[in-house]
């Protein structure tokens, strides 16, 4: 029973994390007693279980998370996302639309979603032997009108998220800026074009320093700075 | 002809024991390695192994074209080697070669037993490998780029592969061969492992070498792919280093503020008045769009449904 790594340390794949009796998490496997990394990342260790928190990976589709994705093939049932996963996103007409909408809908489904068009869901179904099934049907999901797309390391969402929410809600209220954070690395944002270009740097920011820690305080000491700067040009 | 009968009689080793570029039997050419080279890959990397200059791209996983050659269990490795035009003295025929198909095809085997392709079914992961310059053992250095490109991307795998050669020059066993060793020199051993695992993907033999010749060359190779992975893994976390010292960070932080602690919930749903209205223009939307027929019959339908009760 021995360790190999502090918490939080960055380890890459291969490299020996533990040995003894010990549970794998996402990111870690076992081979012979033996606990190693296979992705680049945070190293972690909660109760037995040893993990490691990626920085990089491409998104795999989970029940419940909300994505944003793209409208690229409207079907004679529904539509496919894209949302920078391995698998294009199925939204049949039954989970985008009420059942009155639905039963007159078919004859043309282009009216509500339409190829190019940007769409907040949720995914409810996932298990990779089908393509992930994907619902605009609740609160905060569906078509998004105006404001900007920005594209991140999916990894490093719960950054930007925070732990329930402080990081994404500090930005929000700081900025006045809405921003909807896609589980897959997708943000869409909408308001002042001068707030937004700070809140735009501020997400980069996130994204680039991710696996450090005391990020909450740096970024808003970052987005008053910018403000007051921008607060003096009005001035005059 | 006359030109490959100098080189054939120029010796490779000197009278002090140096091979033509002034190394010892046991020295690796200088390497020199970046990760992150490409800003539109999902993962790259870029190598100088002596001469060689190899860039690597990997894309992935990502959603697979054709669709017929999906495999439902598992990822499907895709790995393309080419070079330059211009990597050879002799302009390098555009077309892909023989040569480039087999690299291609033994530098896949060399990285797919160390990747968990499984967790990526139906998907596929594209590797692309770019010789710019070529020197020996451009198989050797395409095995590590693509090893450390693929770990960018963050694809899950049990370790990095790193290559390296040895072969015999001058009867005597040397240890990651360049062009012109490789060319005259008697044998050539181009070897890939992953030294964490202690696994060999990659093994090939040109020429001709007795059993203990063979021993001591592998253990050779073996021994420059140890001082090559430890390259990969300095260059791997460098980059995150650097951030961390830029900002003055510590890397054991409190409990409190763990590093993605954080479980994201069910975050976006928190706008109360946006969806709404969203919601009402769709519906205002259906309503427009209905033909009036169909507006009678649903009214008549919910007449029935109250006559009913």
């Amino acid at each position: 029973m021995s360790i190999h790594f502090e918490q939080q340390d960055i380890v890459v794949p291969g490299q020996l994390l533990a040995e003894g009796d010990y549970h794998t998490g996402e990111g870690a496997y076992m081979e012979q007693e033996k606990v190693y990394a296979s992705v680049i990342g945070l190293a972690k260790m909660k109760g037995k279980t040893v993990y490691v928190v990626p920085l990089k990976g491409q998104y795999v589709p989970k029940p419940r998370d909300i994505i944003i994705g793209n409208v690229v093939e409207v079907t004679l049932n529904g539509w496919l996302l894209d949302f920078h996963s391995p698998y294009p996103a199925m939204l049949p007409v039954m989970h985008a639309l009420s059942r009155r909408d639905a039963t007159h809908a078919k004859d043309n489904l282009r009216r509500y979603y339409d190829v190019g068009e940007t769409v907040v869901a949720e995914i409810i179904a996932a298990d990779r032997t089908r393509d992930p099934l994907v619902t605009t049907l609740g609160r905060g999901l569906g078509k998004v009108r105006g404001g900007v797309l920005m594209n991140i390391i999916p990894t490093r969402v719960p950054r930007l998220i925070g732990r329930k929410g402080s990081m994404i809600n500090m930005l929000k209220s700081e900025l006045q800026v809405d921003i909807v954070v896609g589980q897959n690395g997708i943000v869409w944002l909408k308001g002042n074009p001068a707030r937004m270009e700070i809140a735009q740097e501020a997400i980069r920011q996130i994204e680039r320093e991710a696996h450090t820690s005391g990020l909450t305080d740096r970024v808003r000491d970052f987005i008053t700075a910018k403000l007051t700067e921008q607060n003096g040009e009005k001035n005059e | 002809m006359s030109d490959k009968k100098a080189e054939a009689e120029q010796p490779l080793i000197d009278a002090k024991g140096l091979r033509t570029d002034g190394r010892k039997l046991d020295e690796l050419r200088p390497i020199h390695l970046e990760v992150g080279y490409l800003s539109r890959a999902d993962g790259s990397a870029y190598i100088e192994h002596g001469k060689n200059k190899i860039v690597a791209a990997v894309y992935g996983p990502r959603e697979l074209h054709p669709r017929h050659l999906a495999q439902s269990d598992r990822a499907l490795l895709r790995v393309t080697y080419r070079m330059a035009t211009f990597s050879v003295s002799d302009r390098k025929r555009p077309a892909p070669s023989r040569r480039e198909h087999e690299i291609s095809m033994v530098l896949r085997q060399a990285l797919e037993p160390l990747l968990f392709l499984k967790m990526y079914p139906r998907a596929a992961i594209d590797v692309f490998i770019m010789v710019l310059e070529a020197d020996g053992g451009s198989r050797c250095a395409s095995a590590t780029v693509a090893s450390l490109a693929l770990a960018d991307a963050g694809i899950p795998m049990r370790g990095l592969v790193a290559g390296c050669a040895a072969g015999k020059i001058d009867g005597k066993i040397a240890v990651d061969l360049n062009d012109i060793e490789d060319k005259i020199g008697e044998a050539d051993i181009p070897l890939a492992m992953s030294p964490d695992r202690g696994e060999i993907t990659l093994l090939q033999m040109d020429g001709k070498l007795t059993a203990a010749e063979f021993a001591q060359a592998l253990s050779m190779a073996e021994n420059g792919i140890h001082r090559i992975q430890e390259m990969q893994k300095t260059v791997l976390l460098e980059k995150y280093a650097q951030i961390r010292e830029t900002i003055g960070d510590e890397p054991d932080v409190s409990p409190e503020d763990e590093v993605f602690e954080e479980e994201p919930a069910k975050e976006p749903a928190e706008e109360p008045e946006k969806p709404k209205k969203r919601a009402k223009r769709i519906k205002t939307e259906a309503k427009e769009t209905k033909p009036k027929p169909t507006k009678k019959s649903t009214r008549s339908k919910t007449m029935e449904a109250q006559a009913k009760k």
